[in-house]
């Protein structure tokens, strides 16, 4: 059991509550995976520039003279705004791969999270209102986001094997379920030299897809694709720069529940998860279909 | 009319006192308010009450209900009314998986539709539906009635034994051991009960019946012993 929220707004007059909407939702959905929580969200895109999320266990050590070790070793101006465990490192576009070889290349244990143009991604072992707490979610403004709190069933409680994964750039994956053909598909992912960083099955749906996106496919096309190459059960919400999207496994035991109104379309693992939005008792909801892509975008 | 306000009462108090009505004295028609999606509302209910319930709810609503006549005004999560022993249950909105799973007795009606495995293993309730069903519905149903007037999923009546489906629309597939079987007089007479019980206008007539081959392995005697 895990719960997944997600919130995409339509109404840009409450893009500054998302945060503060999405926290709701998350904290409501403790009670389906109280382990580890986390969180994708998407705004405050700057043109030119790239976001990446970092994470360190270390964070005083790690994050302390990294933004001038960046800034020298790739000869740009690097931004590093530190929230807890995480910080998001601003830096101009087309300097993420380079920075990521930097990061790798240094002593300590700096994860990166997320990299993209408007997400940032922060997740952590704990209660989801505690993890919510530490990085302030609910003050955060966006245009859309998705939330996920866990119950591990295939592999450990840690920071790594939380969601949100993101696996390309402004993309990520949260998951309810289980897969259970994760080992043999991240052998052949990998051997296509896509990476994927944790034992984790979810990592590797969300590897799957960025693959097929690499290779020429949509992202509904991907969806489509893994409703075949995917064996195991799972709901998944999936977030790009532009919107997010549901598909349910074909047996469809995993619970889904969506609403939409003209402000917002939101994803639940149970309906409880959205009773605090503006309008929910006029909202259109319904149980998303088995093996069927849904998909919202601005 | 008495008046609960999940607002403001914790969910067990409500099922508590729910559990405790008799139904001999005068408090028998109850109002649940602000269900907000809660779990297991209305759960274990055994006395000849009517119970309203005001709003979308979670899992379980309704379950191991008997005697009493429960209607929700909003939609339900999975397993309403599983387990079902005795009275009626009515959703006006949809209901999400396993609506009346194992069920003994009783009426459930849903007026929008149910998603998959509708009426799994049911062991005697009815059930009927206004709209439409979902995959692996009826799967290993043993007695009791399905009345679907939408279409059914994937899979209808999979391993089924005895229990009656009666589908007005479409069927996307039948499954294992299921086969479509002639309507003789006596169904369309408890087709007609059902809808009318259900407040369906639909016509006995335009459905059609589904049921067991009794083919399956489970029905050979030669197997007996293998259990």
């Amino acid at each position: 059991m895990c719960g997944i929220v997600g919130l995409f707004l339509k109404d840009k007059s409450l893009e500054p509550q998302l945060g503060a909407l999405l926290t709701d939702m998350l904290i409501t959905m403790t009670d389906r995976g109280p382990d580890s929580a986390g969180i994708a969200i998407y705004g405050a895109e700057q043109d030119g520039l790239a976001k990446l999320t970092i994470q360190s266990d270390a964070p005083d050590d790690d994050f302390a003279t990294l933004a001038a070790d960046l800034s020298t070793a790739l000869g740009v101006s690097v931004d590093l705004h530190r929230k807890d465990s995480h910080a998001v490192v601003i830096l101009p576009a087309g300097q993420a791969a380079a920075a990521r070889a930097v990061i790798a290349g240094r002593p300590g244990q700096i994860r990166v999270m997320s990299d993209g143009n408007a997400i940032e991604i922060y997740k952590e072992v704990g209660l989801p209102q505690d993890v919510a707490a530490r990085f302030a979610l609910s003050k955060m403004a966006g245009t859309h986001g998705i939330g996920h709190t866990r119950m591990a069933t295939e592999s450990a409680v840690t920071t790594q094997g939380a969601h949100p994964f993101s696996t390309g750039p402004d993309q990520c994956l949260v998951h309810n379920g289980s897969l259970s053909n994760h080992n043999n598909l991240r052998r052949k992912l990998r051997r296509d030299g896509v990476r994927i960083e944790s034992e984790n099955d979810t990592e590797v749906g969300a590897a799957y897809l960025t693959w097929k996106m690499q290779n020429g496919a949509t992202l509904g096309e991907a969806l489509e694709a893994s409703l075949t190459d995917l064996d195991g059960f799972f709901t998944f919400v999936v977030g790009t720069k532009e919107g997010f999207g549901v598909v349910r496994d074909p047996i469809a035991c995993k619970p889904a529940v969506l609403a939409e109104t003209d402000q917002y379309v939101a994803f639940g693992s149970e309906y409880r998860a959205m009773v605090g939005l503006p309008g929910i008792e006029a909202a259109r909801v319904w149980e998303p279909e088995p093996a069927t892509v849904y998909f919202w975008s601005h | 009319m008495q008046q609960i306000d999940l607002a403001t009462t914790p969910l067990r108090e409500m099922n508590e006192t729910l559990q405790a009505q008799t139904g001999a004295d005068n408090q028998t028609a109850w109002e649940i308010l602000n269900p907000r999606g809660s779990h297991a509302v209305a759960c274990g209910l055994d006395a000849p009450i009517e119970v309203t319930v005001r709003g979308h709810t979670g899992y379980y609503c309704a379950g191991m209900n008997k005697q009493a006549a429960i209607h929700v005004t909003g939609s339900v999560g999975p397993g309403v009314a599983e387990n079902m022993m005795s009275g009626t249950v009515v959703i006006d909105g949809d209901a999400s998986q396993y609506a009346g799973a194992t069920g003994r007795g009783g009426l459930l009606v849903i007026k929008g539709n149910a998603s998959s495995r509708c009426g799994i293993s049911m062991k005697g309730i009815d059930i009927v539906v206004h709209g439409n069903i979902g995959h692996m519905s009826a799967f290993m149903a043993q007695v009791g009635n399905l009345v679907v007037c939408g279409d059914a999923g994937e899979a209808l009546g999979d391993s089924l034994y005895e229990a009656r489906l009666f589908v007005r629309g479409s069927v996307k597939s039948l499954g294992s051991d299921c086969i479509e079987k002639e309507m003789r007089p006596e169904h369309l007479a408890i087709l007609a009960d059902l809808l009318e019980r259900a407040g369906s206008d639909a016509k006995p007539e335009e459905f059609r019946r589904y049921g067991s081959a009794r083919k399956l392995y489970t029905f050979d005697i030669d197997n007996a012993a293998a259990y």
